[in-house]
């Protein structure tokens, strides 16, 4: 079993950068414990996916991580401050987070919905300065949605709209990204499309982490974090991680793994 | 501060949004302005002794007195606007805060507390209010009614938010505020049972008769207005936000559940105040929000204040029509309004399944 190795297979890491580090978290919905002594950490500039069964706690930790809930044991840090201890509006300015059933508002244009990523920055009286428009012009940009600003979102395709919900997210420009299962219900065009844009994203120092089930999706990020009831199994390089082994102890025995140009590539049955 | 760079960054040609919705927008909104100025003269002009537009006019810029106007028809018409633009605010508020197109400003039991506030004062005035009691359709509510029925309405939306546990969850909230108004309607048929002589005078008020509110109703609803209007168009950024979904609004660091009850608290003094005096007129507060969402986008910076204008439109126009339809009498403009509202919304469902197919 790969041990925890968040400090040797991690991507570019950049001296004094602050990192956004869940410390020993456990959760509790009730009395049933979905996360337990937990510890992740996220860099600037690097892609984290965070694989695992349904229903392990992902999306929970995702949570803690953007500071929506709180742990009941541990604690969330960015840099060397509590989550809880920063305000929530700064919180929002570094930590960007798209949910997987986000809303889709069907009556905002894309770029009302992207603007809307300004929240955190904006004054008492939520005016827009050119420092916001220019954010919203750059995360339009990146994500190529700038061509149909003034559509309305139930006019746009799942792809398109999924790239819109990236810029909302980027319009914040934030430090570090976290998303739920962002490429759930896209085709493998526009997954091939999204992940591209992310690795992009973390070339320009972005740390970003994903929720994923598709182990060869998660093969692309810099670390995959392995979560199996409420721990974390393994962290480390794709390679590391994606193992036979484990995935058979968590998926059962008809999970193959084999390697294709070095890189392991999951496949069901024989 | 350091100065942000964006790689890559062309220069926006398109600052803020289209040249076409920015037009569209102030046609909107003039237009909405235009059929106001056009209702407040016909509504004046129109009754059992008919004034000519010019007069009315001529009395509306100062220029003529004409006691039938100041007394009469003025205050009826302003109430109507104020009462609407309440409630078209109103309904806007709750249908962003619940995310819900067909959240009604009264969802969360305010409008059967206000009933249930006005039948209690009728009942506890005992025979001081046989005078009151005589008329099918009183002229005027006492003060002491009005007061119940504010405080009935904001004792009903405190109860719900006590059940529900405070406003994070809205679907307990919306439960709790059905629940809250049931019990309230059937506590307030037992005390109209109590005394049949009354039934007549507090049925007729419940439909909702804007005749009651006179100048003194106009003037408190009009400071009403003047004192949460400018907080909820400050809270427009939140309901903007609460199109993503309430925790995408939370990770953008709104602090939601404050944010939430204090929308709440101003949409329910605004609908205490105007269903205390004007009773219960239903679909204003859904139709007005509903078209101009479809006219104007989601931006409820200019949702908020163009529901304001639709909704005063509409209930002027209704007022018009209750108080002309079955001349000399009168038609209560809540049946009125409902059995518009109705029609509007199957033609909405209609839309909607046309839509789906």
């Amino acid at each position: 079993m790969v041990a925890q190795r968040a400090e040797q297979g991690a991507g570019p890491q950049r001296l004094g950068a602050c990192a956004l580090v869940a410390d020993g978290v456990s959760f509790a919905y009730r009395n049933r414990t979905v996360l337990e002594g937990v510890n992740l950490e996220l860099h600037p500039g690097e892609w984290l996916a965070l694989l695992g069964p349904n229903g392990v706690g992902k999306s929970t930790l995702l949570r803690l991580m953007a500071g929506l809930v709180r742990p009941a044991v541990g604690e969330v840090r960015l840099g060397d401050e509590r989550l809880e201890r920063i305000s929530s509006w700064r919180r929002g300015q570094q930590i960007a987070f798209l949910p997987q059933h986000g809303g889709y508002p069907e009556d905002l244009t894309v770029e009302e919905v992207v603007a809307l990523g300004r929240t955190p920055h904006l004054g008492l009286l939520g005016r827009a300065s050119q420092a916001d428009r220019e954010a919203v012009e750059w995360a339009m940009q990146q994500t190529q949605v700038s061509a149909f600003r003034h559509r309305l979102l139930p006019t746009l395709s799942g792809g398109e709209r999924q790239r819109v919900m990236l810029a909302r997210a980027l319009a914040a420009r934030p430090k570090f990204l976290l998303l739920d299962e962002p490429t759930n219900h896209l085709d493998l065009h526009h997954q091939a499309e999204f992940l591209a844009l992310l690795a992009g994203l973390r070339a320009q120092g972005l740390g970003i982490l994903t929720v994923l089930h598709d182990p060869n999706l998660a093969r692309l990020a810099d670390r995959v974090a392995f979560l199996a009831e409420g721990r974390l199994l393994a962290l480390g390089q794709p390679g590391e991680v994606l193992t036979e082994e484990l995935l058979q102890g968590v998926y059962g025995r008809q999970v193959r793994v084999r390697l294709l140009e070095g890189q392991p590539v999951v496949l069901l049955g024989g | 501060m350091q100065k942000t760079t964006y790689p890559g960054l062309v220069p926006p040609t398109v600052r803020g949004y289209g040249k076409s919705m920015a037009g569209r927008r102030l046609l909107v909104f003039l237009g909405l302005l235009v059929l106001l100025a056009l209702g407040l003269v016909l509504g004046v002009a129109q009754g059992a002794v008919p004034i000519a537009p010019g007069e009315v006019v001529r009395a509306l810029l100062g220029l003529s007195e004409n006691p039938i106007i100041t007394e009469l028809r003025l205050p009826r018409v302003l109430a109507a606007m104020l009462v609407g633009a309440v409630l078209g605010i109103s309904g806007a508020a709750f249908q962003g805060l619940f995310r819900n197109p067909l959240a009604d400003p009264y969802l969360m039991g305010s409008a059967a507390g206000a009933a249930f506030g006005v039948t209690l004062a009728v009942s506890l005035a005992g025979g001081l209010s046989s005078a009151f009691a005589q008329h099918a359709v009183f002229t005027h509510l006492p003060a002491s009614a009005i007061l119940f029925g504010f405080l009935g309405a904001v004792g009903a939306v405190l109860l719900t938010l006590l059940l529900s546990g405070g406003a994070s969850r809205t679907g307990d909230l919306i439960l709790a505020g059905v629940v809250v108004g049931s019990v309230l309607v059937s506590l307030t048929s037992y005390l109209m049972l109590q005394d049949a002589d009354r039934v007549r005078a507090v049925f007729a008020y419940t439909l909702g008769n804007l005749a009651f509110v006179g100048w003194n109703g106009v003037g408190s609803l009009a400071l009403f207005l003047l004192f949460t209007f400018p907080l909820l168009l400050l809270l427009g950024r939140t309901l903007n936000a609460l199109h993503l979904g309430e925790e995408t609004a939370r990770s953008l660091g709104l602090p939601l559940d404050k944010l939430k009850l204090l929308i709440i608290g101003l949409v329910t003094l605004l609908i205490a105040a105007a269903v205390a005096q004007a009773g219960i007129i239903g679909f204003v507060g859904l139709m007005a929000p509903h078209i101009l969402r479809r006219l104007l986008g989601g931006d409820y910076h200019y949702l908020l204040p163009a529901s304001a204008l639709g909704g005063a439109v509409l209930l002027v126009l209704a007022d018009l029509l209750a108080r002309t339809l079955v001349a000399p009498a009168e038609l209560p403009v809540g049946i009125l309004t409902t059995l518009l509202g109705g029609p509007f919304f199957l033609y909405l469902l209609w839309r909607g399944r046309r839509v789906a197919w």
